[in-house]
C-alpha cells in the first residue's frame, strides 16, 4: 500500500529503541559511576545509501526529544520539533540524506533516565540515577551509530544543548564526523546560564511534591517544574520579541483588576507554557539535564578551547543569532576563533533575527539556505569539497 | 558596496599566483573568491559583515565568516595566507591603518584597491562647482556615503612608505562603461582607481 504523505513531510514515523550496555558491560560515566543497561530512543527519516555515507545525526536541546520530524499518526496535532527543517526538499533533504534523531540519556522521552526502572531495585532510579554529562550523552549516541553500522556521519547538527553535543562529537570522534553544525551553542556554560539553570532547579526542589526526587507513583512536583520552564522560556526569547508578541496587553479583559491573577498576556502565556511542559516532561530529568549543561566546558582540562578543538577534523558551519542573550554570538565567535586558529575549515553566520535563542527553531529560510549548501559542498564526492585555507596541516 | 563582478577584478586575479591561499576581507557575495578559485585554483576564505551575503557565499560553496573588520584579524596566525585582499573596502573602515597592518601581518602579500580622490573629475567638481564630488567609483551623496576615509594615490603611497610596506605592483585604472583601462600618465590625476600589491619590507 502506498503511503500518502503531505508535501515536504517525512510522513508517518515511529519511535525506535536501541538497548545496549547490558551488565557486565555497563557504560562508565564521566562522574565515575556506571550505567546499564541503557536504552536510547531515536527516529530515522530517509534512506541510508549503500556505504552509509549520507547520514545526518540530529541532537536535540534540553526539552526536546527524538521526534524531530513527521507525525506518529495522521491525527497528531503537531509534527516533530524540527519538521520545518527535515523532509523532502527541506534543509535536511530526506530524499538525499538519512537523518537520525537521537534522544539522550538522562531524558524522559524513551531513553534511560531518572524515571526509568533501575533493574537492581525494580523501582525508578529517581535521585539514585547517576549524574550524566554531555560527553556521556555522546558516548551513548556513539553506541547507537555503531549499532546502525555507520562509520562516518556526514553531519552532526544541533541547536543549544544539541550544539554542545555536536562540539563534543567533533572532539571525541574526529574521524566519524565530516561536517559539524553547532547552532546557537556555546563551548562552555557561562555564569549567567548556570544561574538560570540553578534557579530552575531550586524551583523544582522547593516543591514539596519533589520529595528529594522520590515522587514516582505519587503527585509530581508540577508547580516547581512549571516555574523552571517559565524561567527557561524567558531566556529563549529576546526582549524585543517578547515586547512585539505581548507588549503590555491584558489577558481577555480591557481593564486591570488589581489582583494577583495573570492580568497580562505575557503572564498567561508563561503559565500556559509551564502547564504544557509539566504534562510532557519529568522534573528529575530537568534537573539532570540542566546539570549536564552546567558541567559542559569544552576548554577543559587545559582551559584552552583551541587545544581541545585541535582534536577536531570536521568542517564546521557555526550559526549564532544576533538577539540570543542566553548563548550570545560572542560564544559562537569564541568557537569559530578556536577552530580558525587550528586551521580547520569553518564558516560562521550570525543570523540577524529578533527571535532570540529560539531562532534556531524559527529562522527556517536563512538556515535552510546555509545548511543545504553546506551539506552539498561537504559531501565527500564533491570536487569543491577541499577549497579552503585549511588544506595544510597545523604547524 | 556594490557586489557584482567589478571590472578591476581581472587585474587582481592577474596579480595572484596559482594555488595560493587567499583571504578576502569584506568579500561580499564572494564573486572575486569564486573567480580566484576557478582561474587560479586558489584556496579561498572570506570575512563579511552582511548575513545575506554570507548565505550567498555558503551557497557558492565558499568558507566565509561573519566578522567586523574594524575588530581586526585576531583569529589568524602571522603570515598564514599568501594574499590578503581588500577591494574597495578600506575607505569604509574606522581605522584603515589598523586593518592594513593586520592584513600585512596575516598575509605574505596584501592586495588593496582604493578609489582615488585625486582623480581629475573629483578635483574639478570641488574646484569649479564647489560641490562634494560624485563619480562612478564614488557615487554617494555627502550625507549617505559609507566612505569615511578617502585617500589619493599619493597619500596611499606615502602611507605605505611610512609604514614599511613595499609596493610590489601598482595598477592604476580609469573606469568606463563596464570596463576599465590602465592609466600610465599622471595616475593621481587621470586614474579613478588604484590597485596595490604590498609586502612587508
Amino acid at each position: 500500500m502506498a503511503v500518502v504523505r503531505e508535501e515536504g513531510s517525512v510522513g508517518i514515523v515511529e519511535l525506535k529503541k536501541f538497548t545496549f550496555a547490558e551488565p557486565p558491560n555497563e557504560l562508565r560515566l564521566e562522574c565515575g559511576m556506571t550505567l546499564g543497561p541503557i536504552t536510547l530512543a531515536y527516529e530515522t527519516y530517509g534512506e541510508m545509501n549503500a556505504d552509509k555515507s549520507n547520514c545526518v545525526l540530529v541532537c536535540h536541546a534540553l526539552s526536546g526529544d527524538a521526534h524531530a520530524a513527521g507525525k506518529y499518526t495522521p491525527d497528531d496535532s503537531k509534527p516533530g520539533w524540527w519538521d520545518n527543517m527535515i523532509g523532502p526538499g527541506k534543509a535536511f533533504d530526506t530524499d538525499r540524506y538519512c537523518v537520525i534523531s537521537s534522544n539522550f540519556i538522562g531524558g524522559c522521552k524513551g531513553s534511560t533516565g531518572p524515571a526509568s526502572i533501575d533493574p537492581k531495585t525494580g523501582k525508578p532510579y529517581g535521585p539514585t540515577f547517576p549524574m550524566v554529562t554531555v560527553s556521556d550523552m555522546v558516548e551513548a549516541q556513539r553506541a547507537l551509530i555503531d549499532h546502525l553500522g555507520i562509520d562516518q556521519l556526514l553531519c552532526v547538527v544541533g541547536g543549544s544543548t544539541g550544539g554542545m553535543q555536536v562540539l563534543q562529537w567533533a572532539v571525541s570522534y574526529p574521524d566519524r564526523v565530516r561536517l559539524a553544525m553547532p547552532i546557537a551553542a556555546t563551548a562552555r556554560m557561562s555564569a549567567q546560564s548556570i544561574a538560570f539553570n540553578a534557579v530552575g532547579r531550586h524551583a523544582i526542589m522547593a516543591d514539596p511534591n519533589w520529595r528529594n526526587g522520590d515522587y514516582y507513583g505519587k503527585s509530581i512536583p508540577s508547580r516547581g517544574l512549571g516555574i523552571a520552564r517559565m524561567i527557561g522560556h524567558i531566556t529563549y526569547l529576546s526582549e524585543k520579541s517578547m515586547h512585539q508578541k505581548f507588549g503590555r496587553d491584558l489577558q481577555d479583559k480591557s481593564s486591570l483588576d488589581y489582583d494577583f491573577v495573570a492580568e497580562f498576556k505575557v503572564e498567561s502565556y508563561l503559565n500556559y507554557r509551564g502547564d504544557e511542559f509539566v504534562k510532557r516532561f519529568d522534573a528529575n530529568s530537568y534537573l539532570y539535564i540542566t546539570k549536564a549543561m552546567d558541567y559542559f566546558d569544552l576548554s577543559q582540562p587545559s582551559g584552552d578551547l583551541r587545544r581541545t578543538l585541535s582534536a577536531a577534523k570536521a568542517a564546521f558551519l557555526v550559526i549564532s543569532v544576533s538577539s540570543d542573550w542566553l548563548f550570545p554570538p560572542y560564544m559562537s565567535r569564541e568557537i569559530v576563533s578556536a577552530l580558525r586558529r587550528n586551521n580547520l575549515d569553518v564558516s560562521y553566520a550570525e543570523l540577524q533575527s529578533d527571535y532570540g535563542h529560539d531562532a534556531f527553531l524559527l529562522e527556517v529560510d536563512a538556515m535552510t539556505r546555509l545548511i543545504q549548501s553546506f551539506l552539498e559542498y561537504g559531501r565527500p564526492s564533491h570536487p569543491k569539497s577541499r577549497c579552503s585555507l585549511a588544506d595544510t596541516p597545523t604547524p | 558596496m556594490t557586489d557584482k563582478i567589478r571590472p578591476e577584478f581581472k587585474y587582481i586575479v592577474d596579480m595572484v599566483e596559482p594555488d595560493s591561499k587567499v583571504l578576502d576581507l569584506g568579500c561580499g557575495e564572494g564573486h572575486l573568491l569564486k573567480l580566484l578559485q576557478r582561474e587560479k585554483r586558489a584556496r579561498v576564505q572570506g570575512i563579511e559583515l552582511s548575513d545575506t551575503a554570507i548565505q550567498e557565499c555558503v551557497a557558492n560553496g565558499l568558507f566565509v565568516y561573519h566578522g567586523d573588520l574594524d575588530e581586526g584579524l585576531a583569529d589568524f596566525n602571522d603570515q598564514s595566507v599568501d594574499y590578503v585582499i581588500l577591494t574597495n573596502t578600506i575607505q569604509v573602515l574606522h581605522r584603515p591603518d589598523f586593518l592594513i597592518e593586520e592584513a600585512a601581518r596575516v598575509g605574505r602579500r596584501c592586495i588593496i584597491s582604493i578609489p582615488n580622490f585625486g582623480y581629475w573629475r573629483i578635483r574639478f567638481q570641488l574646484a569649479f562647482h564647489g560641490t562634494m564630488p560624485r563619480t562612478k567609483s564614488l557615487p554617494y551623496e555627502w550625507y549617505n556615503s559609507p566612505n569615511i576615509h578617502l585617500t589619493t594615490l599619493h597619500d596611499f603611497r606615502r602611507f605605505c612608505r611610512e609604514r614599511g610596506l613595499r609596493i610590489v605592483r601598482e595598477t592604476d585604472l580609469v573606469q568606463g562603461d563596464g570596463k576599465s583601462r590602465t592609466v600610465g600618465l599622471l595616475p593621481n590625476f587621470f586614474a579613478d582607481y588604484g590597485i596595490f600589491m604590498l609586502e612587508r619590507e
